[in-house]
């Protein structure tokens, strides 16, 4: 790792202060990839500003509306055992507690998984499919326009995620097939079922990151069950292809992993 | 009565040091003014180094120096050698291109070292390395084996044209080929066995210094035989004289072969501690480990198998390619010759078998033993073929394996080997009770209910260990003798040093070795001592490798112990005036058959020791050396059964049950064994489904990290169910055959067969991982639908 001059912000303007003041910052919310990164060198930045200690950004609450509304720098471990997130979208609950191992668990957070849009990530998945919100330290964003391609999102380099907010579902469901090595994603497919009706949103397979599945939101509005999605596939070309699987490999656990979240709820 | 003899289940001794943090590695020894060193890599697989730049390097902060090959050229430091002569079966030399352990003219592999930095610090260090500029004109490169051999492929070595390094063969070709001629059936495979990175936990390591008063060089290293590399640094490589040159190593954290060789980064460390005049230290990180460890395997093969009608074996014909990487490693010649082709024969009484193997470089890293080294090869090759002959004639796998076993000892096969004693069907029905086979159409019906495929494979495996009789492995083209020595010292006050050239990195010598001593005298293991891993404290020995430490190094300890036994009985006969043949030691007391006459074990050793009232013309001291030279190699056997189920839709397979039925010969501790039977079992797991060395097409290693390198961990693999049967060796004292390579050896072929029974199409190479099981599926299926 090279030098870094570490900040511990303690509010988010605390935060907007030092990424202002840095040559070349980079928040920091938990570390699970890019510190992995500066220890091999493939990062450098002058400045890290740890976002993971702001207490407006911590804590999950449920809204009169039904919503739930999860601060950015909320680790994994916390979403995967919260109640109100329990009861009321199970499948964002079990979709934190695939995420990595129990050390990824307790350090990586929500917001740095999003900001990060790593293809293989879980949450995005989960942000499509249930309509989330993103709240930045600017402006609020609809899940669908904060996502914009693979590592890519439309944050600009001095906004800070401050919260998701997800809108309440009738049912949810994930189901993901683990990278054999990585034990990343490979495709990973939220089913959502709410007030706007079905979504199914697909992490770790396609080539530019989180999509939606239109086909099958369609079929299962018509016919709720594993069988409606069941012939259903992506088309291969659009998928990531390498030494774990080819794009048709990756196609077919598409609808797979569809197929199992929607039996998961049947 | 001491119950810490031979047999018991006596926990480590060495595992509260590890447990508790307490364990001392290389990377722990701290010297004063310690350098650290950080390597200059290729980038590139195959390049022309046109020049280097390291005026910026040195120019930065706390950097000593950069060092680079042709300062290394210049000092002398000698090429990194092979040390097994392998003729080709034209009678010509094999053709080992020169390897440098800083690389002045071509580099061969991505990862190979071509300067040194030396700074104050590891950061400054890595700076300064980043700033060495190495003007490379890339050149063409190849991964492939097969492909190595074509016409037009690069050319890596001027003295190996066409990169085939030797061309080798065993066996009776005519004989092989007569035996074809008039077969009722042949079994035709193509097979391979997939490239590994063997991955210790510890990564290696080396703290080297040079005493200037002394002259005298002091080397720490992860190495698991400290006394080899002393004598190959000082013989081949010029570093130091031997007499001027200490080896450590200390607590060593996993090998599984990859720390017997002595590598680019050792010698250089060693060299640089003069040049700089300081102590100079590098640990590998994990992308340096897999780039630069010595990778397994890497076999592209061709077999036949003829039968006659009565479903006899009559020939076994094999054409195998290994790669061997950029360059020759310390023993990568022997592993697929005769660790390999001379373990064709199985468990099987076969009598006519030809072996025609092409050792072949490419720009990878260099591959030489890992756990098994050449025996998984030879094992997966008979059991893959075995399966799927018995498939293709319908015969139950079993019966067609029992038709053939060798059932009369010694059995000498058509490729070296003789086999000493074993009992192939009682560990084939110990094996096939263990995972109730008959129970198993049930098991598959319940299986299909649930929309899963279920299969069963078995593996009857043989390898060849207690490597080995210095005189044989001499004629086949060994550098050096593999006894093995010891020496065991009894304190005067009875305690007990062993001295022992075996190395533990993880075996449990130091209990295993303790409790040769609790059931000679019955002293409590707590009373031993194992010293090993210091070239100063003691004698040559030749290390930890082709689990030997047992049936030789242990071997040597029983040899030095009846030197002791029979001094100490000597000493209480005298003393006791009783005469010598009516001595006996048990529980720690020496006494007098028949009588109630004794000593402590800690009285006759003081009497040793003062001296005040030896018999006549007796040395004092009660302190014994021996060396052991085995006969023969032994013979470990066994049956491996896997029972897995496959998720058609995602392919992924599941070891839902896995029994080993092992005989090891005389077992010291089970409990060891059995650690050992299941490393090794997962690590076979892991060679089937997981793991995979993947470099693409122009050499880069794409599987370079755990992020895309499968390691088996705990939830890949089930509760194993882990039997052994005892047939004694009668090559040895204590009648063992050793235990450390037999499940990487025994379970691949058993996870395939498996696998293959599962999926009911037998095309499918290693690792089995979801995405080729779902396309073999994927094939089939289309197959029988165009069928």
């Amino acid at each position: 790792m090279y030098e870094t001059s570490y900040h511990r912000a303690g509010s988010v303007s605390d935060a907007e202060a030092a990424i202002a003041n840095a040559e070349d910052g980079k928040f920091l919310a938990g570390g699970q990839t890019l510190i992995a990164t500066m220890k091999q060198r493939l990062a450098a930045p002058t400045d890290l500003i740890d976002l993971r200690h702001i207490a407006d950004l911590k804590g999950i609450a449920k809204q009169a509306d039904g919503s739930i509304r999860i601060g950015a720098a909320t680790c994994h471990a916390d979403v995967a055992t919260n109640e109100d997130v329990r009861t009321s979208i199970p499948g964002l609950a079990d979709l934190a507690g695939k995420i990595g191992d129990p050390h990824v668990r307790h350090m990586g957070t929500l917001g740095g998984s999003i900001a990060n849009n790593d293809p293989a990530a879980d949450y995005p998945a989960a942000l499509m499919a249930l309509g989330a919100t993103v709240e930045t330290n600017k402006r609020s964003l609809a899940a669908e326009d904060f996502f914009t391609g693979m590592f890519e999102t439309a944050l600009e380099d001095d906004e800070i995620v401050v919260a998701v907010t997800f809108p309440e579902c009738t049912t949810s469901a994930y189901a993901k097939f683990p990278n054999p090595a990585s034990r990343y994603s490979m495709a990973g497919v939220f089913v959502a079922k709410g007030d706007s009706g079905v979504r199914v949103a697909v992490s770790g397979a396609g080539q530019d990151g989180v999509f939606r599945v239109p086909e099958m939101e369609k079929a299962l509005e018509s016919q709720w069950s594993a069988d409606a999605v069941a012939n259903i596939k992506v088309p291969a070309e659009d998928m990531l292809s390498d030494i774990h699987g080819s794009s048709e490999y990756r196609a077919n656990l598409v609808t797979v992993m569809a197929k199992r979240a929607v039996a998961a709820l049947s | 009565m001491s119950n810490e003899g031979i047999g018991a289940r006596v926990l480590r001794k060495e595992d509260k040091r590890f447990i508790t943090g307490a364990g001392r590695y290389t990377d722990d020894m701290v010297l004063p003014r310690t350098g650290y060193a950080a390597f200059v890599r290729s980038p590139h697989a195959h390049a022309r180094i046109k020049g280097i730049d390291a005026s910026a390097a040195l120019a930065m902060p706390g950097v000593d120096a950069v060092l680079d090959g042709n300062q290394l050229v210049g000092d002398g430091i000698g090429n990194i050698i092979c040390g097994w002569m392998i003729h080709s079966k034209d009678g010509s030399p094999m053709k080992m291109g020169a390897w440098r352990a800083l690389e002045p003219e071509v580099v061969r592999f991505v990862g190979q070292a071509v300067a040194v930095v030396v700074a104050d610090t590891l950061k400054q260090a890595r700076d300064a390395a980043e700033a060495v500029v190495v003007d490379y004109e890339e050149l063409p490169a190849v991964v492939d084996s097969l492909d190595a051999l074509k016409e037009g492929a690069p050319q890596l070595h001027p003295e190996a044209e066409n990169n085939l390094i030797f061309d080798w063969e065993i066996g009776d070709e005519a004989a092989t080929n007569d035996a074809f001629s008039k077969a009722a059936h042949i079994t035709r495979m193509d097979i391979d066995n997939n490239r590994l990175v063997p991955n210790p936990m510890e990564p290696r390591s080396a703290l080297a210094s040079y005493d200037r008063a002394e002259e005298h060089y002091t080397l720490y290293t992860t190495s698991q035989n400290p006394h080899v590399a002393r004598l190959v640094l000082s013989a081949f490589y010029n570093v130091a004289p031997e007499h001027k040159l200490r080896v450590i190593a200390p607590d060593v954290g996993g090998g599984f072969g990859s720390k017997i060789y002595i590598y680019p980064e050792e010698i250089v460390c060693l060299w640089a501690s003069k040049r700089v005049g300081r102590p100079v230290k590098w640990t590998s990180d994990r992308t340096e480990a897999f780039l630069t460890d010595a990778h397994g395997r890497d076999h592209h093969s061709t077999a036949e198998l003829a039968l006659d009608a009565d479903h006899k074996i009559i020939g076994f014909r094999v054409n195998t390619v290994a790669n061997l990487g950029a360059y020759m490693s310390l023993f990568s010649s022997s592993v697929p010759t005769y660790l390999y082709a001379t373990l064709l024969s199985g468990q099987y009484d076969i009598p006519a078998i030809y072996a025609n193997v092409k050792a072949v470089y490419t720009n990878t890293t260099p591959v030489d033993a890992y756990r098994g080294a050449g025996r998984p090869e030879a094992t997966y090759l008979v059991e893959r073929m075995m399966e799927t002959a018995a498939r293709e004639l319908n015969l139950s796998p079993a019966e067609f394996r029992r038709k053939n076993f060798v059932r009369q000892f010694p059995h000498q096969t058509p490729v070296i080997m003789c086999y000493d004693a074993g009992d192939y069907d009682a560990s084939l029905d110990a094996a096939m009770k263990a995972i109730d086979y008959e129970g198993f159409p049930a098991r598959r019906a319940q299986s299909e209910a649930q929309g899963k495929l279920r299969g069963i494979g078995m593996s009857c495996y043989i390898e060849a260990c207690g490597i080995a009789p210095s005189k044989a492995v001499g004629s086949l083209g060994a550098g050096v003798g593999l006894w093995e020595s010891a020496e065991v010292r009894v304190n005067p006050v009875g305690t007990v040093e062993v001295l022992t050239g075996s190395h533990s990195h993880g075996q449990g010598h130091e209990t295993t070795f303790a409790q040769l001593i609790a059931e000679r005298f019955g002293l409590p293991t707590d009373n031993v001592s194992i010293v090993h891993g210091d070239t100063d404290k003691v004698q040559f020995g030749m290390g930890t490798y082709g689990s030997r430490s047992g049936a030789v190094g242990m071997s040597a300890i029983v040899k030095a112990l009846d030197k002791v036994e029979a001094k100490a009985k000597k000493i209480a006969a005298h003393l006791m005036e009783a005469s010598e043949g009516d001595i006996t030691i048990e529980d720690g007391e020496v006494k007098v058959v028949g009588t109630d006459k004794k000593l402590s074990f800690t009285e006759v050793a003081l009497a040793a020791y003062t001296g005040h009232n030896l018999p006549e013309g007796m040395e004092p001291g009660l302190k014994e050396g021996a060396f052991y030279d085995p006969t023969n190699f032994t013979f470990p056997a066994g049956t491996h059964i896997c029972e897995v189920e496959v998720d058609p839709d995602t392919g992924k397979v599941t070891v839902v049950g896995f029994v080993a039925a092992d005989d090891f010969g005389k077992i010291i501790n089970p409990m060891i064994v059995e650690g050992q039977v299941h490393g090794g079992l997962t690590q076979g797991i892991g060679q089937a489904l997981l793991e995979n060395a993947s470099y693409d097409e122009d050499g880069q290693l794409l599987s370079a990290s755990y992020m895309d390198y499968t390691m088996p961990r705990a939830d890949d693999v089930p509760s194993y169910v882990v039997e052994t049967t005892e047939t004694i060796c009668p090559g040895n004292p204590l009648g063992m055959k050793g235990c450390g390579e037999a499940g990487a050896i025994g379970a691949p072929p058993a996870v395939i067969n498996a696998v293959t029974d599962a999926i009911g199409t037998n095309n499918m190479q290693m690792p089995a991982s979801p995405a080729r099981v779902w396309m073999a599926l994927q094939s089939a299926g289309l197959k029988q639908a165009a069928e």
